[in-house]
């Protein structure tokens, strides 16, 4: 059976190149090494999918011709005068080299779902800068590891496993041994513990308080991993400490390490619902350790503070590379949320939230950003590429995005689709088509094809490329 | 004597016609994210079962939930200054984090989140202050249903 090995999964931004999928008559059968949500991807990415252009009549989708919906779109992003275009993340960076052309031809303002994702770091760290490395530095040498405000488990489910606390580094060997047998003296306690509830009369399944005290095992020499967040996430289970702090109270937490780790005192008790006490022995085992690391997901970008959250744990870092090595890293989403960074800025200056409308690129996030542009009704148009906003953007911005004329580029019928004017059935990039995206570390790897697409669906970047054609050729028509 | 007699009449009329104010209302702190259920619902489609099960969910305290006074699967109703959403109680399970409700990212989450960037193109979507109470009668609206109540055009 024909087995296509080193094929990079196109879902999250670990971007893990491993994956092994068995193709039997151009149909993927199974998929090996891939995550939960890698493997529902490769087997069940042909639902619902979008078989031929449509265009909107009447109030109703019905199927056209490539040309009928190449010219409705060319015309639609013509006419508008301050037309938007937004997705790029689960494309390829070929496809984001075309995007920008398009906007800069049509004058709009293009922008990434980094903006509703990691949009405030990349603010802070144009501000303060960032100690960053890749992911295989990690894997072999840090033995501190922070999950900051983000849920691997859920989000980015091999992260740990290939990259951190579970992967056998070269200098740093894995922990998952000791985690397995540390489970099963949780369980026995929890056992345990169920038992005396039943004999004294209590609640059996009373959720037991979360212990503050640090386990011996954080003051060893061996791999630890701390995950900071507001609730117990999965990852927080398999983690050796989980800290647990106040919903919106990051920033204050971050400040307060900062003066630990400076020899101040705190006159304060608590700290973010957090003792003081523990605030200082974790301070400690992050001064002791060989090389440290902070993943921070959106629990710090998105929560009160945004970009000044991020201010201060990468300021935390940095005060902490006067003591000891320390390094932070963004827990980008999708698998190419990074590359369309790295693409816009190469071609505008700019990593996000590029407005065009003057001829030339302006970058203002909050000003040009796709959500206060929706919110402000700005917009005219939108095109929308491999996302869906109607799903994720609050609903104001969402309601505004389609009342204007709407193209969508996506394989799949999504809700956005469904409001589309126009829709064209592209292929699956990694899957049906070739391509090049980047890591959550800006490490740039080859999206693989592994089956042939259906006749009618054409790649991202040949859809782009006939719209772009199409709205030159009408342009100079019409001079 | 009377007016005794007035503010018992008074008393029984506001229990009676506003029954909803007995209603048992809970103040959260709402967050949203991903779920590896939503992850793999996506991938199936979005228009699917499997997506709808995974994403119209409110995932909450096991104290939360009985101090609402109902039980798991049944329906509650999530308002926010920005709107108000039906979603399938679940009991959490990364309890305790008592006055916090987690929702996965999907359309539903988007009916109630806070679109304010405080200019850094960056919506609030976590730790948004949220109210919520029991909707046995109301149903959990499909994904079509929703985009045709939310978002139809003129």
């Amino acid at each position: 059976m024909p087995v296509v090995s080193h094929v990079t999964c196109p879902v999250c931004g670990s971007f893990c190149d491993d994956i092994e999928v068995i193709v039997k008559n151009n149909v993927i059968t199974d998929v090996r090494n891939a995550c939960a949500v890698g493997a529902a991807k490769f087997l069940d990415y042909a639902n619902h999918r979008n078989a031929k252009p449509l265009v909107r009549k009447n109030g109703e989708l019905v199927e056209a011709s490539w040309d009928e919906a190449v010219r409705k779109s060319a015309e639609i992003l013509i006419d508008a005068t301050y037309p938007l275009l937004y997705g790029w993340s689960s494309t390829s960076c070929e496809a984001i080299r075309v995007g920008l052309e398009l906007a800069e031809e049509v004058g709009g303002v293009i922008d990434n779902t980094s903006t509703i994702c990691h949009g405030p770091s990349i603010l802070s760290i144009q501000d303060v800068g960032i100690a960053s490395c890749t992911l295989g530095q990690l894997r072999h040498r840090a033995d501190l590891i922070f999950y900051w405000g983000c849920n691997p488990w859920s989000a980015h489910p091999r992260h740990v496993e290939r990259y951190t606390t579970f992967s056998n580094g070269r200098f740093q060997k894995s922990t998952w041994r000791a985690h397995v047998s540390r489970l099963g003296g949780i369980l026995s306690k929890k056992r345990l513990r169920r038992a005396i509830n039943l004999v004294l009369g209590r609640d059996v399944f009373a959720t037991p308080e979360i212990s503050r005290e640090l386990p011996y095992n954080m003051f060893q020499k061996k791999r630890k991993m701390v995950v900071v967040d507001v609730r117990k996430t999965h990852s927080a289970e398999a983690a050796d400490y989980f800290l647990q702090v106040e919903p919106n109270k990051d920033y204050e937490l971050l400040q307060a390490f900062r003066m630990l780790i400076a020899d101040e005192e705190l006159d304060v008790d608590h700290v973010a619902g957090v003792p003081v006490e523990t605030l200082n022995e974790i301070a400690d085992v992050m001064i002791g350790c060989k090389l440290g690391v902070i993943f921070f997901g959106l629990g710090l970008t998105m929560t009160e503070g945004k970009i000044r959250n991020i201010d201060a744990a990468i300021s935390l870092v940095r005060d902490l590379n006067q003591r000891t090595k320390f390094l932070i890293m963004p827990m980008r989403g999708h698998f190419n949320v990074a590359g369309a960074n790295v693409v816009f800025t190469w071609q505008t200056g700019y990593p996000f939230a590029v407005d065009f409308s003057q001829g030339y690129p302006q970058y203002n996030p909050g000003e040009t950003s796709v959500i206060d542009i929706l919110c402000r009704e700005e917009a005219d148009a939108g095109l929308v590429i491999a996302s869906d906003p109607v799903a994720h953007f609050p609903k104001k911005a969402a309601q505004n995005l389609v009342k204007n004329p709407l193209i969508v580029i996506d394989p799949q019928t999504t809700p956005t689709s469904l409001m589309a004017d126009v829709v064209f059935p592209s292929t699956f990039v990694g899957i049906e088509t070739e391509g090049t995206a980047y890591r959550m570390d800006h490490v740039p790897l080859p999206l693989k094809k592994i089956v042939e697409p259906p006749s009618n669906c054409l790649s991202d970047v040949e859809i782009l490329q006939r719209i772009l054609h199409e709205v030159r050729r009408i342009r100079s028509k019409r001079k | 004597m009377l007016t005794k007699r007035f503010k018992l009449i008074n008393e029984s009329k506001r229990i009676l016609s506003g029954w909803d104010s007995l209603m048992p209302k809970l103040k959260v702190s709402l967050l949203t994210g991903r779920t590896v259920d939503q992850g793999v619902g996506k991938e199936h489609g979005k228009l699917s079962e499997e997506y709808q099960e995974s994403v119209a969910i409110c995932h909450m305290d096991p104290e939360d939930i009985k101090s609402l006074g109902i039980r798991e699967n049944k329906n509650v109703k999530i308002i926010t200054n920005f709107g108000s959403v039906v979603l399938r109680l679940v009991k959490s399970p990364t309890a305790p984090h008592p006055k916090i409700v987690f929702i996965p990212y999907g359309p539903w989450a988007s009916l109630v989140m806070n679109p304010e960037t405080h200019g850094t193109g960056m919506p609030s979507l976590k730790g948004i202050p949220a109210e919520i109470e029991p909707a046995l009668e109301e149903k959990v609206s499909s994904i079509l249903d929703l985009l045709e109540e939310h978002y139809k055009r003129e």
